[in-house]
């Protein structure tokens, strides 16, 4: 009897203890955060930096990054499968306009009035592209978290040989030196194409040509940008014809797939982002195009970073521009944990925050970091990504982006890689395919 | 007389077995089953799987027929569905992209199949001379068949790579061409896949003409050595009649098979250059999942579904033929 009340007693501990645990462990989950983004360099910048947020208010931040090549796919089935995976989600910019219209994100205003965050405290394109819907409405949907824009890297050692600047000078008339448009661009591209550099062949450039998810549309519409492409009418919004395929966006795509033929190195048919980094990284050619995400990475790279780079701008043609990148952080309209999300966007729309993210490697579009009159000898690159955040352009953002995109991935792919018809032909399927997308969304 | 015997006493055991069960049921499920008949009984049996082969098989296929004549899209749950009548099916037919992605598969699947079922037969016939070391060899040339086909391209990707990559070191062994780029270039990419898909799946024909060439009785052969047939008679009259529904049979589970190629491809080309390696799985993906057009993509899947199905049919009742 004795025995069987010490079973009775030991069997009643472990349950309370169980019980203890599991509430500690309901207690622990309860206080924790899941943010989803995509897996590159400011990821784990941002990580670094949401250790801090951890000490100030015991919330531990559990982090979902995937690869960018799956990233879209991944979130937006996410989203739009009331997923509870991510309680924060930093979106792309071109999502923006689904995930408002379909209630996937928490709309901020009240919020912010509550909290007294101004969007006045960042960079108006950033709040524009990562923020707005209806776009320019005073409709926030996402504080901007991570500005970015395409910009240029080039071997800056190799621009500085004096024999090759000589032999350049004589060929192309003009110094080797950063190119101030995009004609500069391709004659730097055909200079170095299969030279040798120190006993390797070495390639003009690396550009983006990806089919599967926004590459290609990515470089391609850098360059039309700088020609002045437009996607519609201005005074006639989804009026298309004359716009998408207009002369100059003609020609700024018959330029990119020249820039594709003669300048890149061999199989360079399916390039994103990673495999610029890797050609560049490698040393295989003299200029890339990629994200300002990463050059800091790049600045510090063992192999050619330091003095072996150098940054720019991407190059005007008839007008100043760059393809807009970045995302603004949004509170999931499917989390059961939203006032803690929110507290957490609190967090982080902090100035001295957002100070310590831009040093970790992350690109704040807060005034008080990007208007610091230091703030261009902060980093080689900073002083050209404030010069790109000022002419930055976005794909559409509308509910239908990613039919959007897909048929201009196709058309210009088509034309660039693949060589079939002419630019003029590509573009004006693209108006065909972009009128079909707008008619079935019922806004032709 | 002998077989009649055994019959029998085979019939008065299963009747003990038989009368032992039925003791052993307890009463109230006697009762209950008594008033079923043999056909009920095995109806209540086979139902579990009917309701799942419904629920999982059937009903998706009515519903994606239903779904194929709607404007719906998964990705707008608040939307109401309007029936669109035979629209999906129109702009489908009416688009020439769609014939394009539809000629991209036919190429991969023709050639594929042509290509392997040369090479199986061939390592077929020569595995089945039982050589020294044949089952090793064997294994060996199974080992590609095993892998993720999503494997299998990305590891690819970098065996064609034009500067780095073995395929294009090894052609420049033969011939001093320069790097290759199988995959960029618009000729060459279709024969990419092809490629890749020979090497990973002619061990799969070669495994069924293997066991075709394995039931061919060896009197078959010594009659034609009596007749002083030669090799090539002996293979035409003997061992292809033989093997070919075992053939038939490896290119129909093929053929369905890479009518439907999607990760291989995907890892490999992404469908690119342009779309020239396209093949209507993954175009079918981009609809559904990407662009998120469900009624249109339902139409398309069931315009696959029913050419797979029919041509399927057409063969199936070939292979019946050459059976007889």
């Amino acid at each position: 009897m004795r025995r069987f009340g010490a079973c009775l007693a030991a069997a009643a501990l472990s349950v309370t203890a169980v019980t203890a645990m599991s509430t500690q462990e309901v207690q622990a989950q309860d206080k924790e955060l899941t943010l989803c983004w995509a897996a590159w360099d400011p990821a784990n910048a941002l990580a670094q930096l949401g250790k801090d947020f951890t000490a100030e208010t015991g919330i531990e931040m559990n982090y979902e990054f995937v690869p960018w090549t799956n990233f879209a796919d991944r979130f937006i089935n996410e989203l739009n499968s009331g997923g509870k995976l991510c309680d924060l989600l930093i979106g792309d910019s071109q999502w923006i306009g689904g995930s408002a219209t379909y209630g996937h994100y928490v709309k901020l205003n009240d919020f912010f009035e509550k909290e007294g965050i101004s969007m006045d405290d960042f960079a108006p394109a950033t709040v524009h592209a990562y923020s707005t819907w209806p776009k320019g409405t005073p409709n926030y949907w996402a504080l901007p978290a991570m500005g970015d824009a395409l910009g240029w890297v080039y071997r800056k050692d190799w621009f500085a040989r004096p024999e090759l600047r000589e032999e350049f000078k004589a060929k192309y008339g003009h110094e080797l030196e950063v190119p101030k448009n995009w004609n500069e661009v391709k004659n730097i591209g055909e200079f170095f194409q299969g030279r040798e550099i120190d006993g390797k062949t070495v390639y003009g450039l690396g550009i983006y040509t990806e089919r599967g998810s926004e590459g290609i549309t990515m470089g391609v519409t850098s360059a039309m940008y700088s020609w002045g492409f437009e996607y519609e009418n201005p005074d006639k919004p989804y009026d298309m014809p004359g716009y998408v395929n207009s002369p100059e966006a003609v020609e700024a795509l018959e330029f990119y797939k020249s820039l594709y033929d003669c300048c890149t190195p061999p199989g360079h048919s399916d390039a994103y982002m990673v495999a610029n980094l890797d050609a560049y990284k490698s040393g295989q050619v003299a200029m890339q195009m990629n994200w300002f995400a990463f050059f800091p990475g790049i600045a510090k790279d063992e192999d050619v970073g330091g003095d072996k780079s150098g940054f720019f701008v991407n190059p005007a043609q008839k007008v100043a521009a760059s393809t807009l990148g970045g995302q603004g952080i949004s509170v999931v309209a499917y989390s059961d944990k939203k006032d803690m999300a929110l507290e957490y966007i609190k967090w982080f729309a902090k100035s001295d925050v957002q100070k310590k993210w831009w040093s970790l490697g992350g690109y704040s579009c807060h005034v008080d970091v990007l208007n610091d009159p230091n703030f261009p000898n902060t980093a080689p690159f900073a002083g050209d990504f404030l010069k790109a955040m000022d002419g930055v352009k976005d794909f559409w953002q509308e509910p239908t982006y990613a039919e959007l995109l897909q048929a201009m991935q196709k058309r210009v792919h088509d034309y660039v890689v693949a060589g079939n018809g002419t630019a003029q032909e590509a573009l004006d399927k693209l108006v065909v395919d972009w009128t079909e997308v707008f008619e079935d969304d019922g806004k032709l | 007389m002998t077989d009649q015997s055994s019959d029998s006493s085979a019939d008065g055991l299963t009747g003990q077995v038989a009368q032992n069960v039925a003791k052993a049921t307890p009463a109230a499920v006697v009762r209950k089953v008594r008033g079923l008949s043999d056909r009920a009984i095995a109806w209540l049996f086979i139902s579990p799987t009917i309701f799942l082969l419904l629920a999982i098989n059937i009903f998706p296929l009515i519903w994606t027929v239903y779904l194929s004549f709607t404007n719906y899209r998964a990705n707008r749950p608040g939307r109401p569905i309007e029936w669109v009548g035979t629209r999906n099916y129109e702009r489908l037919l009416g688009n020439e992209d769609i014939w394009g992605y539809l000629q991209a598969t036919a190429h991969f699947v023709v050639w594929t199949m042509i290509i392997q079922v040369i090479i199986g037969l061939g390592l077929a016939l020569l595995i089945n001379r039982n050589f020294k070391g044949a089952s090793f060899w064997t294994t060996v040339i199974l080992i590609p068949m095993m892998l993720s086909p999503a494997v299998v391209g990305t590891f690819w990707t970098y065996l064609y790579q034009p500067q780095t990559g073995i395929f294009s070191y090894i052609i420049n062994l033969f011939v001093s061409v320069g790097p290759i780029d199988m995959i960029g270039s618009v000729d060459l990419a279709p024969w990419s896949i092809i490629i890749v898909d020979t090497w990973m799946w002619t061990p799969y024909i070669m495994l069924l003409c293997l066991a075709g060439l394995r039931s061919i009785p060896d009197y078959l052969y010594e009659a034609a050595e009596i007749d002083r047939a030669n090799a090539w008679q002996k293979f035409w009259y003997i061992t292809l009649p033989r093997i070919m529904p075992f053939l038939m049979l490896a290119v129909l589970f093929r053929g369905i098979e890479n009518f439907k190629m999607f990760d291989m491809v995907v890892e490999l080309t992404s469908g690119g250059p342009g779309s020239t390696t396209e093949v209507a799985s993954i175009n079918l993906k981009r609809e559904a999942f990407e662009k998120w057009r469900t009624g249109y993509s339902s139409a398309f899947a069931v315009i696959l579904f029913v050419t797979v199905f029919g041509l399927g049919n057409i063969y199936v009742k070939a292979l019946n033929k050459v059976k007889q």
